[in-house]
């Protein structure tokens, strides 16, 4: 008896060290194999997904492109925005694919700053993330615009109306912002995937071959090339997230500037930054689960064990969310004007109650009540649901926030609700569809997983004995 | 041999010396709410017509609309009127938010003007603007027959998906402007009208210099009863509201 018996202390070292040895960095396979992996997850497609695709690129070119037309067309009384609300759902689609997008970039370059031991296999796809959803944010700008033909005139150029922009106009500054932030996430999305655009120009042969070659700009992988690869994405890593931060900010200011009651608010820009990230990691956790589920060989990449650490973190940020959430209702309340007071009651228990209540539901309640146990955070159907939930919760609070808070307005002649129109449901949803569409039609062409930065980790990690505990370490190549 | 030809020069100058703050004074008590001054001034200004459908959703575009409140339970109620067109701010809230500069402040008349060619329709000024006087063109709004005759041609229509607002009826400014200079002499009081208050048939709309203080406007103006709308927020209206009801007769 007394020969099986062990210490409880040795139990959990052996049991932490089990936990470890499911983390993708400790369960290392050869690089070849990883290669043909990630080729084969791209090469591989029954019928149902060039039949999905097919229909959603359909829907696009209906409900997106088609839509939009008829919206130029006809101008913008087809959509429900109306004095006083004369911001409506696109501008929350505006704020909320931001939200998306800038948390794609951000996240990928923080844990990489952080040297985070989950890290190696997602970043590839939220920085698709970035770039996908900021290409969504522009659109929802461009439907906004009542002469769309005439938004280049937002750009700074030399021109024969002798005319820069006004930059004073808190537009001014997002539409510099949104263009920042393009170039710089296209730019950290293009950098880390050289190297797997070389691999795969020396693996494939026709079309692709090709392609991967003008793709791979003559990426040849000596060892002064990787010097400066590693330069460069170590510099992007570092510059990202001041970069998100300001940019989100500037974008909250597009509201706290201005005078309407709900949004002349000095805490919007952490408020923003804050929401942005909830929503942002919450959609990624859903795009890795549905990324896992459906293509090949994913399930060896994007592990339970990456749900359970993107899932502490969605906890953590869903309580500095509900802080500041609070802290946004908290000051009008005591501090505010009359309309001010207004809009709350509107919100606790107007019109708005239901998306309200439903918001704080999907955005604090159910993360708080189900991410602190580690199966839950394990499984990634769940995960997959909690973060479409909090997408969700989130799209309803750009939603109370834009049209919302435009109900009332100083003048309480002008007073209304917002009445969403058909036009504007479809365009969102094309939104959505789009991002989808850039999604399937990616993973066709680009690897969802960068085979050397997995390599890398899975190089500089080991497991270390200390005693009878089980350690990680990382060496300095990481 | 040739001769090269001097280009004159010329030299844009705009003084502002001379030109005075226009200013309006609209006296509650007696207005009586008969919406003529909207007519006039959608006459005036070519303001489109919007139809049926659109003005019952709420998307009238006149410059000036009378804003009806009732005060009291029926049977006793009381009703009060008030006139509201863009209060030509002098701190306009609608101007920095404009990143096209279409909505700017004169210098020539110190009015808040929207450029309307340089509009793109973010509709951030109307979001902006505490006294929601606004209007979008949300379509193109068609002008039947007999409609077609009656533009004015002074005044240029706009196009969908741009703003505008009333503009103190600033082609009339500038036609009184131009001919008292053809006649070298100053503006009379009272000669430079605009429509709505042409129209008013109470003469509850006064219109005139604020910078004379013995001008018609800037007389009622120090009246007991002038207010601004929405003072609070710092706007600096050049419009003065004459408070009506209960304390000094009743427009009801």
């Amino acid at each position: 008896m007394a020969a099986t018996a062990k210490p409880i202390q040795s139990i959990h070292a052996q049991e932490a060290e089990d936990d470890l040895r499911e983390n993708l960095l400790f369960d290392p396979r050869p690089r070849s194999e990883i290669n043909s992996m990630v080729m084969e997850s791209m090469q591989t497609a029954g019928w149902k997904f060039w039949a999905v695709t097919t229909f959603v690129a359909l829907f696009v070119l209906v409900a997106l492109f088609g839509v939009w037309i008829y919206l130029i067309l006809n101008g913008m009384g087809v959509t429900g925005t109306d004095r006083p609300i004369y911001w409506g759902v696109f501008l929350s689609n505006t704020v909320f694919w931001i939200g998306i997008s800038h948390t794609g970039a951000f996240v990928a370059a923080l844990l990489r700053v952080i040297k985070t031991n989950f890290h190696h296999a997602i970043t590839r796809v939220a920085e698709f993330m970035a770039v996908f959803g900021i290409i969504q944010t522009g659109l929802s700008v461009f439907f906004h615009l009542g002469r769309v033909w005439r938004s280049y005139w937002l750009i700074p150029f030399p021109n024969e109306r002798g005319l820069w922009p006004d930059f004073h106009s808190p537009l001014s500054w997002d539409f510099m912002a949104i263009t920042t932030y393009m170039i710089v996430s296209g730019l950290y999305l293009i950098l880390p995937l050289i190297p797997d655009l070389a691999m795969l120009r020396d693996h494939s042969t026709g079309w692709r071959k090709n392609l991967y070659r003008i793709l791979a700009l003559g990426f040849r992988g000596t060892e002064d090339e990787w010097k400066h690869l590693r330069a460069a994405i170590k510099i992007f890593s570092f510059a990202m997230i001041p970069i998100m931060v300001s940019v989100t900010t500037v974008v909250s200011w597009d509201f706290a500037m201005a005078t309407r009651p709900g949004w002349s608010s000095t805490v919007f820009g952490p408020f923003f930054v804050v929401g942005a990230f909830h929503s942002g990691v919450a959609a990624l956790v859903a795009l890795l689960a549905l990324i896992r589920i459906t293509m090949k060989n994913m399930k060896y990449f994007i592990r339970p064990e990456t749900f359970d650490s993107l899932g502490k973190l969605m906890l953590i940020i869903s309580m500095a969310w509900a802080y500041l959430y609070f802290n946004d209702y908290i000051v009008p309340w005591y501090g505010g004007t009359s309309l001010d007071r207004l809009l709350l009651k509107f919100h606790e228990t107007g019109p708005f109650a239901p998306m309200f209540y439903l918001m704080l539901t999907f955005n604090a309640v159910i993360p708080w009540a189900l991410l602190w146990n580690k199966k839950i955070r394990r499984s990634p159907w769940v995960m997959f649901i909690i973060g479409l939930l909090i997408v969700i919760g989130m799209w309803f609070e750009r939603f109370l926030i834009v049209p919302g808070s435009l109900t009332i307005s100083a003048n309480p002649f002008t007073w209304r609700i917002y009445q969403i129109s058909w036009v504007e449901v479809s365009l969102t949803l094309g939104t959505v569809a789009f991002f989808a569409l850039l999604y399937l039609l990616a993973s066709r062409f680009l690897p969802f997983i960068s085979p050397w930065e997995v390599q890398e980790g899975q190089e500089s990690h080991t497991i270390r004995k200390v005693g009878k505990a089980g350690l990680p370490s990382a060496s300095d190549i990481d | 041999m040739t001769t090269k030809t001097k280009i004159p020069e010329v030299a844009v100058s705009q003084s502002t010396t001379d030109q005075g703050k226009w200013g309006m004074v609209i006296d509650q008590d007696i207005c009586t709410g008969c919406q003529a001054c909207v007519a006039a001034c959608a006459m005036e200004n070519n303001v489109s017509f919007v139809g049926e459908d659109d003005i019952a959703y709420g998307r009238g575009m006149h410059w000036i609309r009378i804003e009806r409140f009732w005060k009291g339970d029926y049977p006793k109620v009381a009703s009060s009127y008030q006139p509201m067109l863009c209060q030509q701010c002098g701190h306009a809230p609608c101007e920095p938010v404009c990143p096209v500069y279409a909505a700017v402040h004169s210098a020539s008349e110190d009015l808040n003007l929207q450029v309307y060619n340089r509009c793109v329709g973010t509709r951030y000024c109307a979001n902006n603007c505490p006294y929601q006087v606004r209007t979008f063109n949300w379509r193109d709004y068609a002008r039947p027959e007999p409609l077609s005759n009656q533009l004015n041609p002074d005044v240029t229509v706009r196009q969908r998906g741009v703003m505008e607002k009333c503009t103190f009826c600033i082609q009339r400014i500038n036609a009184v402007e131009d001919k008292a200079a053809s006649e070298n002499r100053q503006i009379n009081d009272g000669e430079m009208l605009p429509a709505c208050a042409q129209a008013c048939p109470a003469d509850a709309i006064t219109f005139g210099r604020i910078d004379d203080p013995n001008s018609k406007v800037s007389q009622k103006a120090r009246d007991g009863r002038g207010f601004m709308a929405l003072e609070e927020l710092g706007t600096l209206p050049r419009i003065t509201y004459l408070k009506g009801g209960s304390l000094h007769g009743s427009n009801g």
